[in-house]
């Protein structure tokens, strides 16, 4: 009973960081019909930001680590919006150059980190707390696990929150139906764009600094490994549906862990997780193309 | 008896080119609408009316002019265009389906004095389904939920693409009545298909034929002469 709850929270767990990076996936998909491979790179931004922070602040736990994760957040908004702006503005409606461009700038970037701090993991000063356990049920979870999932949580009603009752909500909900009647109400749709872009990049970073804690360490290609089993989630949740991509996040996450843990324990082949995901997709593309929670077209 | 049209323009159009694609639709449009009123656009099917709104949108490219009382809009972006006091009524009504009546009227909103009492009052029928998903409304309704946010606010002129498309006789009643209630507020552009609409709405009217412009006059002498609406829209003037 014990393990089974343990694959649970640790399945959540890893549900929350995949539901941190494809919420903003979702969304810029949704609103942008942008299929942003670079996605990725605010992950690994808000890893090596919030270890850059923590490792230079003088300051007890767990305020080093709140500090180096708020300043985090915002270089992760900084980056995106400089993406979107830079690259991704001048390529609308040109899906070629964009899968091009995002694709390169994933490489590039990966590369840049490599180049300057390393290619191999770099431990990451966790706070005490996060490397601690707490006994649920018989399990002893690990703490990381819990925060990620609460902050998952959080951001989730925080999203809800603002696409449901605030006018920039209202805008890329619009967005996401029908582009060019939202302009054709006066509303410029662009600075919608950007903003999405931006709010992506700070739930990426998020991901970025939790997944530092989750893992114990940053690593330069994390974004990028990260980023396919996003990308997985969205489509399986329906691409441009918030709460499908929450949905089916926790789904992966919780498949991928049990997976994991029993093809291990019973049949010696401790990759099944992976594959298992991979065959969800392929169920649900052939049994619902839309994905769960998507509109269907046509 | 109709009413002299009046002669203070509020939309110009001069030698308006339009490609999608490898087509020409648009040959060199050119005329003016006046200020007040109804103006009637109408033509054959893929005469190039529909293009012709989007046009002056700005949601397809465009060459050419089109100056808004004084104003040059090719090469501004769709919501400056409207912002400066462009009301539309797409052909295929493009509500919000996932929105609330409420929210597709919030989300119109441009100044800080939406018409809310003059939408109740021509769409009473909104105020109670305010609370409703726009797309579970019937076509009518979300006609007049599409009607409804080209009136929310102040506009120099509306442009109006079909409205009683697909509507039922009753419904295309109300969607001409709520034109002629907008026609007191805004000057109306209007492409029609059912002319006896056209022709109790419009005193003026543009006729294009395959990308260019073939007639312009009042809507009476037009239908009054039944070669000549046959020859532009295929239909004899009696109708």
């Amino acid at each position: 009973m014990s393990t089974v709850i343990l694959l649970l929270v640790t399945g959540l767990g890893l549900g929350a960081l995949y539901f941190l990076i494809a919420s903003g996936l979702s969304l810029t998909y949704g609103l942008m019909r942008v299929l942003n491979f670079a996605h990725g790179i605010f992950l690994t931004v808000g890893g090596y930001a919030s270890w850059w922070i923590a490792v230079r602040l003088p300051l007890p736990d767990p305020w080093r680590f709140l500090v180096a994760l708020l300043g985090c957040l915002v270089v992760g908004a900084i980056v995106a919006a400089a993406v979107e702006v830079g690259l991704i503005r001048p390529l609308y409606r040109r899906h070629i150059e964009q899968v091009l461009v995002t694709v390169g700038l994933a490489l590039a970037f990966t590369a840049l980190v490599q180049g300057t701090f390393g290619a191999d993991p770099i431990s990451y000063p966790a706070p005490a707390w996060t490397q601690g356990v707490t006994q649920l049920a018989g399990a002893n979870i690990p703490n990381s696990r819990l925060l990620a999932i609460a902050v998952a949580a959080a951001v989730f009603l925080l999203l809800s929150a603002f696409l449901r009752f605030t006018r920039w909500g209202l805008i890329v909900r619009a967005g996401v139906e029908n582009r060019a009647m939202v302009s054709a109400l006066g509303i410029d749709v662009q600075r919608a764009f950007t903003l999405v872009f931006a709010l992506g990049g700070v739930a990426a970073a998020l991901a970025g600094a939790l997944g530092a804690l989750y893992f114990g360490n940053i690593d330069p290609e994390r974004g990028t490994a990260t980023l396919i089993f996003a990308f997985i989630v969205i489509v399986i949740g329906g691409l441009g549906s918030f709460t499908g991509s929450a949905l089916a996040a926790v789904v992966v996450g919780l498949l991928q862990q049990f997976m994991n843990y029993y093809s291990s324990v019973y049949w010696g082949f401790s990759a099944a997780g992976d594959l298992s995901v991979v065959l969800l997709l392929a169920v649900v593309l052939l049994w619902r193309p839309q994905g769960l929670l998507g509109r269907s077209v046509g | 008896m109709s009413t002299p049209i009046a002669t203070r323009t509020v939309l110009e159009i001069k030698d308006l080119q339009v490609y999608l694609g490898e087509s020409h639709i648009l040959q060199g449009v050119s005329f003016e609408v006046p200020a007040g009123g109804v103006t009637a656009l109408l033509g054959r099917n893929g005469a190039g009316k529909t293009t012709t709104i989007k046009a002056i949108l700005g949601l397809v490219g465009r060459k050419g002019s089109i100056r808004l009382a004084d104003r040059e809009l090719v090469g501004l972006p769709t919501h400056e265009i409207v912002r400066l006091g462009v009301g539309y009524v797409p052909e295929e009504r493009e509500v919000f389906s996932e929105l609330t009546v409420a929210e597709n009227l919030k989300l119109a909103e441009r100044g800080t004095k939406p018409r809310y009492d003059l939408v109740f009052e021509v769409f009473p029928e909104l105020e109670q389904r305010r609370a409703q998903a726009a797309g579970s409304l019937s076509g009518g309704q979300q006609q007049m939920v599409a009607i409804a946010r080209a009136l929310l606010n102040e506009n120099q002129i509306i442009l109006v693409d079909e409205p009683t498309k697909g509507l039922s006789p009753l419904m295309v009643g109300k969607a001409a009545s709520a034109l002629k209630r907008a026609a007191e507020a805004a000057t109306l552009l209007l492409v029609e298909q059912n002319l006896q609409v056209a022709r109790t709405l419009a005193e003026k009217v543009v006729v294009l034929d395959e990308g260019r412009v073939a007639y312009t006059g009042r809507v009476a002498d037009l239908l009054a002469d039944p070669a000549l609406a046959r020859r532009y829209l295929g239909v004899g003037g009696s109708r």
